[in-house]
């Protein structure tokens, strides 16, 4: 089992993440960022510590050098199996691989991916939490973590469609357009399914939903398995290119997005036929071209919660502010909003961990904080699904009231009402 | 061969070249373990990111200062002394004239003693909190410890040699210089080079992104 981890960690180690290596100077800056430390204010949870497993592996095994250190006792000891179950809390349950450390870090080193990379050994030898082992036995048998079926997005899908009025396409061969959703939003938010059906018909969209590939989320990439989340990237790739498809539309939630847009070709092993939009990318694109015009603003005080996935490691910051000013006429920005901005506490699987539930719940207060410093704010807008399921949990369990709604419902919902344009 | 002969010549060749070589060697062992290409479109130009990378950790965030000003003040002071220390103190720019021929002015002397100043008080500032702070007790080990305190010597006994005037005082400083400039390429002081590649890798992945952290 642990040398499994240890050959992972130490092949997942290319020259970047021996530079990240090679350049920490330890001067615990990262830790100011982490909302992990913050809240519980634990030197334990400082994001560099956090790594210190593969920083032994490496040093030990592929560091430049590491023959002359070894001459005079200066190599670290073999990496022991208690050390890595003393560490898995640490890599599972207190990093959701938000990147704020990032920020702050003065030598720039990407700490949340290097965890990501800690995470594939620790995949490899199975020293996994319980909560996410479960999502990887549901996801063999369903395709989603939830153990979402097929019949049980039918049925949903049917609902939204007495909602909507509209048809919703079902694996319609030679749309332009293939939707993904999360298992959270098909169970727990089915409504952004009929929120989609009312903007992609006033857009004129040509697009489908597929029964064979409707899951978006990616457990492995949760946990740190690179075979499995290449299976679940290939399944979507396989049912896209089957349906002949333009565009593949990555939901409302943060990792899925990172999962196919930016790790999908490289998991894979090769570029795809079709291009991945993110939700709000493509909305972005449809009300710019016109052809989603904005109607009455929501007059409420609104601030919005940058998915980490989706904006700081995913590249998508103008987007949902553009749409935002186009929705809401009182919308304020949190400090830091954007790049900088908090995460939920519970990304990166965190969520998905029952034992991290009490450590997840204190980083949320610290959200919750930023967003209190407003003062009040009448809804969050949260254009991801995991991140919505944490607020709500966080909210529940600190016993407050705050209303927090996706972007994709508050664009149908402020949609103009004139007559839609022709389909393109 | 005086004392101060063997530490200004064979001693600093030897230290120097194996700054150079074990540098080298470092550096070049971390690029060669490679990297698989990016196959995912990119939104942006990681060569751009790569540079941005590099600036813009030069400039700490202010949403960040207000927990790290400490730091921020004492690894600024310490590293902006040091190298107006290293490059602008007439012995030393007299010390690379007689190999490089290369000259440029020099800080007058009260220059050298506020430089030298600052950099004390930032190098004294970042090494305290090594053991008074929680998280940097936490994190630190024996590689951040001797390396602090080899640069310190080194900074301590050129100071005392600043006037030129006593041999054994100018020898003890290359002494110094000699055994940092060997412990330098295997321990953490190659963050001085390392952090480049850092910076950069982090940059270049953000850019292809189209964002700049």
């Amino acid at each position: 089992m642990t040398n499994i981890a240890i050959t992972t960690l130490l092949d997942q180690t290319d020259s970047d993440i021996a530079a990240y290596l090679e350049a920490c100077v330890h001067c615990g800056e990262c830790a100011e960022a982490c909302q992990f430390y913050e809240s519980t204010r634990d030197p334990k949870y400082t994001p560099t510590f956090k790594l210190a497993p593969l920083v032994k592996a490496y040093k030990r095994h592929k560091a430049p050098l590491r023959g002359i250190k070894k001459i005079f006792g200066l190599v670290p000891d073999e990496v022991t199996e208690d050390e890595l179950r003393e560490w898995e809390p640490l890599i599972y349950d207190s990093c959701t691989m938000c990147g704020r450390c990032t920020l702050v870090c003065p030598m720039g080193i990407d700490i949340a991916g290097t965890i990501r990379k800690v995470r594939e050994g620790y995949a490899a030898a199975d020293i996994v939490p319980d909560g996410l082992k479960q999502a990887r036995v549901n996801v063999e048998k369903t395709s989603s973590p939830m153990g979402v079926t097929p019949k049980a997005l039918l049925a949903q899908i049917k609902h939204q469609e007495e909602d909507t009025g509209l048809k919703i396409p079902v694996n319609v061969q030679g749309a332009d357009y293939l939707a993904l959703f999360s298992s959270h939003e098909i169970m727990a938010s089915p409504e952004i399914i009929g929120a989609y059906a009312r903007i992609f018909e006033k857009a004129g969209l040509s697009w489908t939903i597929s029964t064979e590939a409707y899951e978006a989320t990616n457990v492995g990439v949760q946990i740190g398995s690179g075979p499995l989340a290449a299976k679940l990237v290939q399944r979507v790739v396989d049912e896209a290119e089957r349906l002949g498809v333009k565009y593949v539309i990555s939901p409302e939630c943060g990792h899925a997005y990172g999962a196919i847009r930016w790790a999908g070709p490289n998991l894979i092993g090769r570029t795809f036929d079709f291009e991945v939009l993110h939700i709000i990318e493509l909305l972005d694109r449809l009300r710019r071209d016109g052809l989603i015009p904005a109607g009455k603003k929501d007059d409420r005080k609104l601030t919005l919660h940058d998915p980490c996935q989706i904006v700081r490691r995913g590249g998508l910051l103008k987007e949902p502010r553009r749409l935002m000013d186009d929705a809401c006429s009182n919308f304020v920005e949190m400090p830091g909003a954007g790049i900088a901005n908090l995460c939920c506490g519970g990304g990166g699987g965190v969520s998905a961990n029952l034992r991290a539930e009490e450590l997840r719940t204190k980083a949320f207060g610290v959200k919750l904080d930023q967003i209190d410093k407003l003062g009040g704010v009448d809804a969050v807008v949260i254009p991801c699904a995991n991140c919505r399921g944490v607020f709500e949990d966080g909210l529940f369990d600190l016993d407050r009231e705050l209303e927090v709604i996706g972007l994709g419902e508050l664009v149908a919902e402020t949609l103009a009402d004139d007559p839609p344009k022709p389909a393109k | 061969m005086t004392f101060l002969d063997f530490v200004e010549g064979p001693m600093f060749y030897a230290a120097a070249a194996i700054f150079v070589t074990a540098g080298l060697w470092r550096i070049i062992g971390i690029l060669r373990i490679g990297k698989k290409p990016d196959l995912a479109p990119a939104r942006g130009s990681a060569t751009a990111g790569w540079w941005k990378g590099n600036l813009r950790h030069f400039f700490p965030r202010g949403l960040f200062a207000e927990r790290t000003w400490m730091h921020i003040l004492g690894g600024y002071g310490f590293h902006l002394g040091l190298f107006v220390l290293l490059f602008f103190a007439a012995p030393h720019i007299a010390f690379i004239e007689r190999f490089t021929g290369l000259s440029w002015p020099a800080l007058p002397r009260w220059g050298f003693i506020i430089a030298a100043e600052i950099a004390f008080a930032g190098l004294i500032v970042l090494w305290v909190r090594r053991f008074s702070d929680p998280v940097m007790r936490q994190i630190s080990d024996w590689d951040d410890h001797i390396g602090t305190w080899l640069t310190f010597l080194v900074m301590l006994t050129g100071c005392l040699a600043l006037q030129e005037s006593v041999v054994a005082l100018r020898a003890t400083h290359m002494l110094f210089v000699n055994i940092w400039l060997i412990y330098f390429p295997f321990s953490r002081l190659m963050h001085a080079f390392t952090v480049f590649l850092s910076r950069g890798a982090t940059g270049a992945s953000y850019g292809r992104k189209g964002m700049n952290p």
